[in-house]
């Protein structure tokens, strides 16, 4: 476990690299606190604070009574419910829609050879160079008038789930990690009469399970935390994700309601994170030494 | 009818004798049907991509050229969109602030993960702690990051000048004022973003051989020149691609500005995508925005190219 980094052990264990090195991790942990950690406890307790306390200056750094109002506010006076329903359909449309899809896709790219299969590949690729952002007006002009079928899907979760599809990230993960299954075991199973759907569901999917977790998450989290598109996409407010509902309100309801219904819009992210942290931590890290 | 495409050949694997390691090229017939097969596998994702990736990429491309108003017929009008957003005076301040914004976030979003992923590597206790709490503002969603801030920035009680005063310094403008506006969301964004950066670099610090820093050492190599001669040099590919991969996010920086200035004050803030977004909303000139767009293209298909061929190039070597 122990590798030789930048500074070697034997320096650190000398007295005088002991005294170095917990200053140094005093100086770290302090810094990290007050740098990631206090802007977020910051939010819960404003969300915690009465309208006076919030404005006070200078500010309390424990609220003088936790209250529930502001939560509970939140949660009547925009609706919360209702807007983090729209969110949580959004969200899981759109990671099916992916999963199903590009698993699929990826699946005939890898293993069933079909014919200009290198050129779609190519194609698919090619849209990682494309920035997605700079692409969002016409893309929104083709939602709102689909070609051939002439249909809107504005004000439609349709308009987040299948954009979604077109992940050439996702679908690329999969691609390679399918690659990396030997073709012998698909044979194996193909002699014994499994069909390609068979195969997919009963030996490539559970056999990728730890590339499924990173793309189930991606999916998710790009869908709660995306704001541009849903923007454009949503203008009737019964129908928007937290995000752009969070902006769109936050003009004329009470700071302190505003400062909870941010916390509330946080919590199934970090949820999220804080049951899969060794998952997603590891999987950016794999991700950048593969070059 | 994808149904039955799927269901027929199935039985018809079930009967075929059993193929030699590579497939062998069949008979016509059966080639067919596993292209039948792997089209239907297919089908979906290829729909998906066509419509929302290929055919807005060519759109933007025909609309730039065109008077462009939902609803009715598009006429030709040559490049008269470049010339109308090339006058526009939101068009230089946008491109100012977009390229100000990205070399800020460069010069902070670049050194201090670099700074911060050499010390953690360093440490040896509570590591799991340093690594949830870096990436934590990354799973916070940005528009509640931007919120957050933008009350922090509040002239009045926000936190940002509570902090100052606490320390007996001048208190600042922040996102309010004109010259320090940018700035400020710089801060932000880098704020939210760092933890993945962090991460990525603590992963390629990791991979230095341990035996290089030996090496150096009894070489009689100090601490900088460790860094300098063995950490810099052993990580040159990492940091070369995280650069480039975030001039191409910081560039098309949006949330921040539209939520914390809403692109003031006057136009301090406006960024690229930002005019976009007005061209197409605001002044519903589509036109006007997919020239627009196209511009951004060009730039960031620079970056992306760049980095492309960077790593197909490391790859093969």
């Amino acid at each position: 476990m122990s590798t030789r980094t930048l500074v070697s052990p034997a320096a650190l264990g000398r007295p005088g690299g002991k005294v170095t090195y917990w200053t140094v991790f005093t100086v770290v942990l302090v810094l990290f606190t007050a740098a990631f950690l206090f802007p977020v406890y910051w939010m819960v307790t404003g969300a915690a604070k009465s309208p006076d306390e919030v404005a006070r200056t200078p500010p309390t750094l424990v609220p003088e009574h936790w209250r529930s109002s502001g939560f509970t506010d939140a949660w009547d006076l925009m609706q919360l419910p209702r807007i983090l329903g729209n969110t949580v359909v959004q969200a899981a449309g759109a990671w099916l829609f992916q999963l199903v899809l590009c698993t699929a896709a990826a699946y005939a790219l890898s293993k069933l050879r079909p014919a200009f299969g290198t050129v779609i590949l190519g194609a698919v690729l090619a849209t990682l160079m494309v920035p997605a952002q700079a692409l969002v007006v016409p893309k929104y002009l083709t939602v709102a008038d689909l070609p051939l079928i002439h249909t809107s899907l504005l004000n439609d979760p349709l308009a987040i789930w299948l954009p979604a599809v077109a992940n050439a990230f996702n679908l690329y993960l999969l691609k390679r990690f399918f690659d990396q299954i030997p073709r012998d075991v698909l044979e194996a199973a193909e002699i014994d009469g499994a069909g390609r759907l068979r195969t997919l569901w009963s030996i490539v999917l559970p056999m990728s399970r730890p590339v499924l977790g990173v793309v189930s998450i991606f999916a998710l989290v790009a869908v709660w935390q995306d704001f541009l598109w849903p923007l454009m996409v949503f203008s009737d407010t019964g129908k928007q994700p937290i995000s752009v509902a969070l902006v769109q309100l936050s003009q004329n309801i009470p700071l302190t309601v505003l400062i909870a219904a941010m916390v509330i819009a946080s919590i199934p992210m970090v949820a999220l994170f804080l049951v899969f942290q060794r998952h997603i931590i590891a999987g950016i890290s794999a991700g950048s030494t593969k070059g | 009818m994808t149904k039955t495409a799927q269901r027929r050949p199935v039985q018809a694997t079930t009967v075929r004798p059993v193929p030699a390691h590579p497939v062998p090229k069949g008979r016509g017939r059966r080639r067919l049907a596993d292209q039948a097969h792997a089209y239907a596998f297919l089908l979906g994702g290829l729909i998906c991509f066509a419509l929302f990736s290929w055919y807005p990429a060519i759109r933007a491309v025909v609309i730039a050229f065109q008077k462009y108003t939902p609803g009715s017929s598009p006429e030709w009008v040559g490049t008269d969109n470049f010339s109308r957003v090339l006058q526009d005076p939101e068009f230089a301040a946008a491109w100012r602030n977009t390229l100000t914004f990205t070399l800020l976030a460069l010069l902070i979003g670049f050194a201090v993960p670099f700074v911060l992923a050499l010390v953690l590597n360093e440490v040896r206790h509570a590591k799991a702690f340093f690594r949830v709490v870096v990436y934590l503002p990354v799973m916070i969603p940005p528009v509640v990051s931007a919120l957050l801030w933008k009350w922090f920035y509040d002239p009045g009680a926000g936190l940002a000048n509570e902090a100052l005063r606490f320390a007996h310094l001048p208190t600042s403008n922040w996102s309010n004022g004109a010259d320090t506006a940018l700035v400020s969301l710089v801060i932000v964004a880098t704020w939210a973003n760092m933890g993945g950066t962090v991460l990525i670099y603590l992963a390629a610090l990791q991979s230095v051989p341990g035996e290089l820093y030996e090496a150096a050492e009894l070489d009689g190599a100090n601490l900088w020149q460790r860094i300098r001669h063995v950490t810099i040099p052993q990580t040159r590919f990492v940091i070369l691609m995280l650069m480039l991969l975030q001039i191409i996010a910081t560039m098309q920086v949006f949330t921040e500005p539209f939520v914390i200035t809403g692109g003031g004050p006057e136009n301090a803030t406006v960024t690229v995508l930002y005019l976009i977004y007005k061209y197409a909303f605001l002044y519903n000139d589509f036109g006007g925005a997919c020239a627009l767009s196209l511009m951004l293209l060009v730039v960031l298909g620079l970056f992306s190219a760049l980095y492309l061929r960077l790593t197909r190039f490391e790859g093969e070597a």
